[in-house]
């Protein structure tokens, strides 16, 4: 079980444990060291993640590698269980390089109140994140899935906005209200199979548990998980924390804390409970199109830029649930894509909303007034091509995973009621055309038009440090869009093999 | 030989790249505009003058469902539109050298023109209809971002996000168009969709084919979707000549041609083709009739001419379409630049800042009245034969039926009213008194790169129809070019009276109505627009008050209930001991009672 490149996975783990572990060892830092020590620990626990990448077997890209299987707690029977296949590979990935680029990003940013805390509060995030994509373990993953919560609490409540303190205990609350409810839901699985092995339970496809426990065991899992993606109507808690969080913040929250909830459903909802998901997908279908189109109309009437973005995560994460539902490996891998997508677009377009705020000091689109591709030519030409590309124009990543969820909500698993997806299908369909509609009127808003009379009290464009941090993300954006079968290879095997298709 | 096409496809996309991140010189982008261009076009056209079929598969990306093939395949249709599409390209490159290059933004401009020409060469050759869709909805990005290219203008902006959103409602119905004939055929290759649609259900294929049709309809400015169009003048003038002129709306008739087994075996969607087209092209020329912008006058004859190549299509002569589709590309492109060097001149795209402009610009008004005539269905010119064509495919489909027949009867008025529009237009400009102009500083006819584009699409604009070799219907033909010289001599008696008002004061009271295209634009703000942002403004304020004040409630009780229960928790002795004492009371009588 456990191979010997298992320590990849751990050295995930391990890099940021030790470097927020020595952040306590260091005696009084400077600004600079601690800049340059986020970036070498970050770059650190990036190179495992690449290393993990190169040495993947894409022929066997279903196969569970890199596994680890150590015991944990006995007593209990919980396992220190670790791996990565077609589905998790490009999350932790993505994770690892978005956390490095936060860090690149702080190397530039202005003074940081509270520097050392906020070093350590990224490391210890990342630990949570990666591990929640690591994980094979039910009960591991719950812990891990947890992990996350408290560093972004405090990332929200410290380094944030001027309403940051009821932002954060709204987040707080809020997802771990969802986290109770996620956590009954797998002792439940775990109450009727004995078992918390993620691997085991999901190559049983759901043999051994009653349908209706399966169903029960669905709702409250994906709930838990619903809270987090986050679905329509769960979702309030999210605007508020992405307005008020700082630019790193909102990168990985939208980055890589909403993927949490979804990466939860093909990990563990759909595999391990089959027919609870076959009874629940004309639900979460339902609630998909509904976030998506919902989440659309509210962005056209936005005034804030960073809250724009975010209610467009509702949208885009109702596409990601339309694809889960249609329980088809199209609609899967769709799912899967557009988290990806999803991930880098939205984060370069937090990193620019971030840069907005810090040269004009305000995101609101009336007060930004017009302009800006005249006074910032660069940053607004970045804008453009990032709302191009989340408004799911073909030839860029977010085109893909939209219109493979269509597809699948076409010609959804057999049972499914076909009528009904097709009525999805026509509102998601609807729904990209709102999504293209707030999308340009925000830039007609922004970048068009003669400068207004706010005048930014920082007139450079783009910086160094800003194009460093964005153009990977840039590039993958332009190579996944161009070239889709870089990542559907990898999740396809995987997604066959978990719907038990192959 | 596919490596022929790949190049044809990706060189102007190297271009593209190059010009937007090479170096800052104008020199540079220009050289990296028109060199690629160039070798586009030949490449283009060795493939046609091959006319072997050329085909080839990259890889193919599982899905997990149907599976998407990266490949192209050149059929000779895809041949001859590639040809005009670089061409075209091509002469709009070398002619934007000299009328934007003292723009500030000439390096995104060319790199955009690149960009679109790939997009539209990936349209053309494409072998799967995903693949297609890729190339039909970069075209439609780069038509937004060169319609906004003087960005600084609020309504430019405005005309901009109109023309993609449109488009794009279009393109919703074209995607879910794909979604049925590819899983009807198991394959989105368009060659397994052409052999295997027998197999599919006359359900299936009026389905597939009707929601294509909406795309086609989106990006080809027909009824009920054109309304983005004569917006999309705001752009620079040579934009209007290649993408809304010449190449991208032209995509909508070539991929119906490209299916067209597919159409053909669906008659109701043929018919609905039909009635669009006629709706379309005598409301568009109509429209073109009182438009003061001469800019917006070639917009709407756009509409309409490509409304002829639709009713074509129609009456099931794919050749005919394709044929019109040519010629109005070559003399479409050719009036829009001559129209650019008019405006490069008088600094107003308004024809009653114009007048008199034939003695002072010779070349263009030769140059410009070939165009006029090809659109007018003049002999000798290009136009003549290809509208020939199209209105005896619709006149022999009018023995078909009654709807048939009234399109027919539509497309002969059509042709009327287009007389009368381009000699309105040709006399505005060119003839009557010199108009006063302010801007006094272009004197001339304009650069060698402007007029030099310009003369030599004059020449397939006037010949292109010898190229093919059939003769004209002689029926067809004189009734044709007699009802255009009779709208063409309504409008000259009127104009000659008075050669300084509009000959369009002839319509009275339907003036207004015509210039407002009919008031589709208010109807659809009203209809449409108005309502989403109402229904936005709604969702807002529900989310604030429903869904989340929800959440906020629930946070409240839980505040008032741990309230409720603090008052026991008083730290007061008394209360604790006649709490004790009170339950204590209630057991003993509880247990008496039921004991």
């Amino acid at each position: 079980m456990t191979t010997w490149t298992g320590w990849l996975t751990v050295a995930l783990l391990v890099i940021p444990t030790l470097g927020a572990a020595g952040l306590f060892v260091l005696h009084k830092p400077t600004e600079s060291a601690l800049k340059a020590y986020g970036v070498i620990v970050s770059g650190a626990a990036l190179l495992p993640a690449a290393a993990l990448a190169l040495t993947f077997d894409y022929g066997d890209a279903a196969a569970i590698q890199h596994e680890l299987n150590a015991p944990w707690i006995p007593g209990l029977d919980l396992r220190f269980h670790l791996g990565v296949d077609g589905i998790s590979l490009p999350l932790v990935v993505l994770t690892a390089l978005l956390t490095f680029l936060c860090f690149v990003y702080l190397l530039g940013a202005r003074a940081v109140g509270r520097r050392r805390e906020l070093v350590f509060a990224l490391l210890v995030l990342d630990i949570g994140m990666i591990g929640t994509f690591l994980a094979l373990d039910l009960l591991l993953f719950f812990v891990f899935f947890e992990v996350v919560l408290i560093p972004m609490y405090f990332v929200i409540a410290i380094w944030g906005g001027p309403r940051r303190r009821a932002a954060a205990v709204k987040f707080i609350l809020y997802t771990l209200l969802g986290s109770v409810v996620l956590l009954l839901g797998l002792l439940l699985i775990w109450s009727q199979t004995g078992t918390l092995d993620i691997v085991a339970l999901a190559g049983a496809h759901g043999a051994g548990l009653p349908r209706g426990v399966q169903i029960v065991a669905f709702i409250a899992v994906g709930v838990g998980l619903a809270v987090k993606t986050p679905m329509w109507p769960l979702h309030t808690w999210l605007p508020d924390a992405h307005t008020e969080a700082p630019t790193v913040g909102s990168v990985l929250l939208a980055g890589v804390l909403l993927k949490m909830g979804t990466y939860g459903f093909a990990r563990i909802a759909i595999p391990v409970l089959p027919d609870g998901a076959h009874a629940v997908a004309p639900w979460l279908g339902a609630f998909a199109v509904v976030g998506i189109v919902y989440g659309a109309l509210a962005c056209l009437a936005q005034r804030d830029l960073k809250r724009m973005i975010a209610y467009s995560s509702v949208g885009h994460m109702g596409f990601v649930l339309l694809g889960f539902a249609t329980l088809t490996p199209v609609g899967i891998n769709a799912a899967l894509f557009g988290n990806i997508a999803h991930g880098l677009i939205t984060g370069l377009l937090f990193f620019l909303a971030g840069a907005i705020k810090d040269r004009y000091g305000t995101a609101d689109m009336s007060a930004l007034g017009g302009g800006m591709l005249g006074r910032l030519p660069y940053l607004g030409s970045l804008l453009t091509f990032a709302c191009i590309a989340s408004l799911g124009l073909p030839g860029l990543a977010g085109f893909w995973g939209e219109m493979l969820a269509l597809l699948g909500a076409f010609q959804p698993a057999p049972g499914l009621s076909r009528p009904l997806f097709l009525v999805f299908m026509a509102v998601g369909g609807l729904g990209t055309l709102l999504t293209a509609a707030y999308f340009l009127v925000m830039l007609s808003r922004v970048t068009h038009g003669s400068p207004g009379p706010l005048v930014p009290t920082d007139g450079t464009d783009v910086r160094k440090y800003e194009y460093s941090a964005w153009v990977p993300l840039v590039l993958l954006i332009l190579l996944f869009g161009l070239w889709p079968k870089a990542l559907l290879s990898i999740t396809d095997p995987a997604v066959q093999t978990l719907l038990g298709a192959r | 030989m596919i490596v022929v096409a790949a190049l044809a496809v990706l060189l102007p996309f190297l271009g593209a790249v190059g010009g937007l991140l090479g170096p800052r010189s104008v020199r540079w982008a220009a050289w990296v505009a028109v060199v690629p261009a160039a070798v586009s076009a030949v490449l283009a056209a060795w493939l046609a003058i091959g006319r072997a079929r050329v085909s080839g598969t990259l890889t193919l990306i599982e899905t997990g469902s149907l599976p998407i093939s990266v490949g192209l395949d050149v059929t000779e249709l895809s041949a001859l539109t590639g040809v005009l599409a670089t061409v075209v390209a091509l002469a709009v490159q070398v002619y934007s050298v000299g009328y934007m290059r003292y723009e500030r933004r000439y390096r995104s401009y060319s790199a955009f023109i690149s960009l679109f020409t790939s997009a539209m060469l990936l349209v053309v050759y494409a072998a799967d209809l995903i693949v297609l869709y890729v190339g039909w909805e970069i075209m439609g990005l780069c038509s937004y971002l060169l319609i906004g290219h003087w960005w600084e203008d609020r309504a430019n902006s405005r005309a901009a996000v109109k023309a993609f959103l449109v488009t794009r409602l279009g393109d919703v119905g074209f995607l879910f168009g794909i979604f049925v004939l590819g899983f009807g055929a198991g394959s989105f290759r368009i060659d397994d969709i052409i052999t295997r649609f027998p197999e599919m259900s006359p359900a299936t294929l009026t389905v597939g084919t009707l929601l294509l049709l909406a795309g086609v309809a989106g990006k080809s400015a027909q009824a009920p979707l054109h309304t983005w169009l004569p917006d999309a003048m705001a752009g620079p003038t040579p934009i209007s000549a290649l993408i809304h002129a010449a190449t991208m709306v032209a995509a909508g008739i070539f991929v119906v041609a490209r299916l067209f087994p597919v159409f053909a075996a669906a008659p109701g969607t043929l018919t609905v083709l039909g009635a669009m087209a006629a709706l379309g092209m005598l409301g568009a020329a109509l429209a073109a009739l009182a438009q003061d912008d001469l800019k917006r006058v070639l917009a709407y004859s756009t509409i309409s001419q490509l409304a002829i190549m639709a009713g074509a299509l129609a009456a099931r002569d794919a050749d005919a379409a394709i044929f019109h589709l040519l010629t109005h590309g070559a003399f479409k492109a050719l009036l829009f630049l001559c129209a650019g060097l008019v405006i490069h001149r008088v600094a107003t795209n308004l024809m009653s800042g114009m007048g008199g402009l034939r003695r002072v610009m010779p070349i263009t008004f030769a140059t410009m009245t070939v165009g006029f005539a090809a659109l007018m269905g003049l002999p000798p010119a290009s136009g003549f034969f290809s509208k020939d064509a199209a209105l005896a495919a619709m006149g022999e489909a009018a023995r078909g039926g009654v709807l048939n027949t009234i399109f027919y009867g539509t497309a002969l008025l059509t042709v009327a009213v287009t007389g009368a529009y381009a000699t309105r237009a040709w006399l505005r400009t060119f003839f009557g008194p010199p108009a006063v102009t302010a801007d006094d500083h272009h004197t001339g006819e304009g650069p060698a790169t402007m007029l030099w584009p310009v003369v030599v699409l004059a020449v397939p604009a006037l010949l292109l129809g010898f190229a093919v070799l059939t003769p004209p219907h002689l029926g067809t033909a004189v009734l044709s070019v007699a009802l255009s010289l009779l709208g063409a001599g309504v409008v000259y008696a009127v104009w000659r009276r008075d050669r300084v008002r509009d000959p369009a004061r002839l319509l009275g009271p339907l003036r207004v109505p015509f210039e407002r295209a009919f008031y589709v634009d208010t109807v659809y703000s009203t209809l449409f627009v108005r309502p989403v942002w109402a229904l936005a403004r709604l969702v807002v304020r529900t989310d604030d008050t429903v869904v989340d004040g929800a959440v906020r409630g629930s946070g409240r009780t839980a505040q008032g209930m741990s309230g409720l229960l603090r008052f026991a928790q008083n730290g007061n002795a008394q209360v604790y001991v006649s709490g004790l004492l009170a339950g204590l009371l209630v057991i003993v009588i509880g247990a008496v009672v039921l004991g």
